[in-house]
């Protein structure tokens, strides 16, 4: 993409962002406008549902029509986006602790419905935007502001949790990995039904630098030279992130499944009016 | 498809099932609910006859869900609306603040019953008067409607709706459990005479448009996702532009707008009924159900020779307040009746002046006797009959 393209999908009124430096935000996002840019969509169709941290902030430098809502519930406002106007395109970008602590609950019921709709999650592991407290994603050990002893909860494994609940599309990369969370991202847009892609971020400010990895650049070295491309037959329940372990990348799954509307289009036709027929 | 959304003609049916009926027949088209006593019923119309007029009925995974649910529906340019009671209603209050910042219409039917917590799940109670009000953190004016009969919930959803567009704020209809599952006449009108909301739409061109730049009556006009207007909307303090502006001036400016937008139109929201307040010596002040039996307990006291009036509030937030100042002038004595240990009294006392106020009221359950608001009203007399 030439750079002035850019402004055809950032609101540089904006800018400068608040994200810090280092941070791997700005690079998911800017994979994620890469994608947009190689799928075969009208931007004015496009919206962006953000909930509340710093990957929440993402909805407010899109140049579409984009929404940033409540912590944790990005989810349910982009299903009613969705259902109320099925020609969108909805994409949900938000953080690690917005979408599976506060907002887990909404994630598992979209993606057991197979809601029509890529959710993309930056993990950096921590609540960043409150100064670094420990979130369901957070590795045993590593310490936050309120695991000063060190986390002692097991963390969620988010492509297995997705996949669990029905997910189509279910893949992570890493910010050091920015062609294949590009690629990622593409499919997942395309693909219809719920799509995941998680994106592993560095928090140098408030996760690195209590964890050993104090730099962005030190988290992108640790990203490339820690990162497992998965094989064939992988098992995702082995997908999960211990600190300074090694990180399962890649595509987990690609299936179909019918989705909400689908199945809601099929009852109105085939129920509703059956019913109709039979009652005149 | 229309034909079925009206269903014009004579039922008896339920205020629940009125409530839903008003949604359809003034084209709502988007339903996200959660089931809940004594709320269900308006759900569970909804799910069976949504599909039958083309529109979406999703029950959620919870009440904080269906009410970002029809949020996002109203961004897509449906008219979108949920349905609850109490312990759903506590759920929703912050996404209502939601709506609120966001000036996104929408219509939620509270169906109250006794609280705090589970409280009284199958029986009536008025104790979330102020919550509709207060409820959602923050400064902010809200619109709320308390229908009294299975008729007024088809008619005040329809006004709900109407209002919300109007405003662009969340609307509530404070029903109640005894409204919501009574069986009444309700007459459907023909669809031609039933109003329908009006969605604001810009009216300039998308590289002119500020995506919260006010009209005259302070309500900015509203683009659908998809319109290519490529707004940015956030519960965060806007400027006009729709941009993040966490300062006090953009707070200053923002929310006093969307206070005055409600404030300064109020005289064009209320909805009042007066009865025998010509030669009123005791005022009645009620609302919703209770309204009902203050109309019996009215009667009761002019056939005890003692004259009293009913004010009914159909519009309760916001409130008529000129109304009962000028009313507090006009009696010996105010008797406000409610189902709550007393939250629309307070509002009255704000503007009561030195008129004394005596509250008729119950935490809920059951309705009061009428003589039971009889014998205050009777209490008030002889009180304003000493001073």
């Amino acid at each position: 993409m030439r750079a002035t393209a850019i402004e055809q999908y950032v609101r540089t009124d904006r800018l400068p962002h608040i994200w810090c430096s280092g941070c791997g935000i700005g690079i998911a996002m800017r994979a994620m406008i890469e994608a947009l840019s190689q799928c075969d969509v009208r931007l004015d169709d496009v919206v962006i549902v953000s909930g509340i941290g710093c990957s929440g902030r993402v909805a407010g430098y899109a140049k579409m029509d984009s929404f940033h809502t409540t912590h944790g519930r990005a989810i349910p406002f982009a299903t009613g986006l969705k259902l109320g106007n099925p020609k969108l395109k909805v994409i949900v970008f938000s953080g690690d602790g917005d979408l599976f602590a506060i907002g887990g609950n909404h994630f598992i019921h979209a993606a057991r419905r197979n809601m029509d709709m890529t959710v993309i999650c930056v993990n950096n592991f921590i609540y960043g935007m409150t100064g670094g407290q420990a979130g369901s994603t957070t590795p045993p050990h590593a310490r936050t502001t309120t695991t000063p002893y060190g986390n002692f909860e097991p963390p969620f494994n988010l492509p297995h949790l997705a996949m669990a609940c029905g997910a189509v599309y279910v893949a992570r990369w890493t910010t050091y990995h920015v062609v294949q969370l590009i690629q990622a991202m593409k499919e997942a847009i395309a693909k219809r039904g719920f799509s995941f892609v998680e994106a592993i971020s560095p928090c140098p400010t408030v996760f690195g630098s209590r964890n050993e990895i104090p730099t962005g650049l030190a988290a992108m070295k640790f990203f490339k030279q820690n990162s497992e491309r998965i094989r064939d037959g992988f098992d995702v329940a082995e997908a999960g992130i211990e600190l300074g372990g090694k990180i399962k990348v890649g595509r987990f799954c690609d299936r179909d499944r019918p989705t909400f509307q689908d199945r809601l289009v099929r009852m109105e036709h085939e129920v509703v009016s059956a019913e109709r027929t039979m009652e005149g | 498809m229309s034909d079925l959304s009206v269903l014009t003609g004579e039922h008896f049916m339920n205020g629940d099932i009125a409530c839903a009926e008003g949604g359809l027949a003034c084209g709502c088209r988007f339903f996200a609910g959660y089931p809940i006593t004594p709320a269900t019923e308006v759900a569970e119309r909804m799910a069976r006859r949504l599909p039958e007029v083309g529109g979406v009925y999703i029950q959620m995974e919870d009440e904080i869900a269906s009410m970002n649910a029809i949020l996002g529906a109203s961004w897509a340019g449906t008219f979108s609306m949920t349905s609850t009671s109490g312990p759903g209603f506590s759920l929703m209050m912050e996404n209502i603040g939601l709506g609120i910042m966001t000036e996104t219409p929408c219509v939620v039917v509270n169906v109250q019953r006794g609280g705090p917590s589970t409280g009284l799940p199958t029986l009536t109670g008025q104790g979330d008067m102020m919550q509709a009000r207060w409820g959602s953190h923050g400064d902010y004016e809200i619109i709320a409607l308390a229908p009294q009969s299975p008729q007024e919930c088809f008619d005040l959803t329809i006004e709900a709706f109407l209002l919300s567009e109007q405003y662009r704020v969340p609307v509530l209809v404070m029903s109640d459990e005894m409204v919501g599952h009574m069986m009444e006449r309700v007459v459907i009108p023909p669809a031609d005479k039933i109003p329908l909301p009006v969605r604001r739409k810009p009216r300039v061109d998308k590289d002119s448009f500020v995506a919260f730049a006010p009209c005259e009556d302070l309500v900015p006009e509203m683009p659908s996702a998809g319109d290519g207007y490529r707004i940015h909307v956030t519960g965060l303090t806007h400027d006009e532009r729709g941009y993040p502006a966490t300062n006090a001036r953009a707070h200053d400016r923002l929310v006093r707008r969307l206070v005055d937008k409600i404030r300064n139109n109020a005289h064009k929201i209320f909805r009042l009924e007066e009865s025998g307040m010509e030669d009123a010596e005791v005022a009645i002040i009620a609302y919703g159900i209770t309204a009902r039996v203050a109309r019996r307990a009215m009667q009761m006291a002019r056939e005890r020779g003692i004259r009293a009036g009913l004010l009914r509030l159909i519009t309760v937030w916001p409130f008529p307040e000129e109304r009962v100042r000028r009313l507090a002038t006009q009696v010996r004595a105010l008797v406000v009746a409610e189902l709550n240990m007393g939250q629309m009294v307070r509002e009255v006392e704000r503007f009561s002046g030195s008129t004394p106020v005596f509250s008729a009221l119950r935490p809920g359950g059951e309705i009061q006797e009428p003589g039971e608001v009889l014998a205050v009203i009777e209490r008030a007399a002889k009180a304003a009959a000493k001073s």
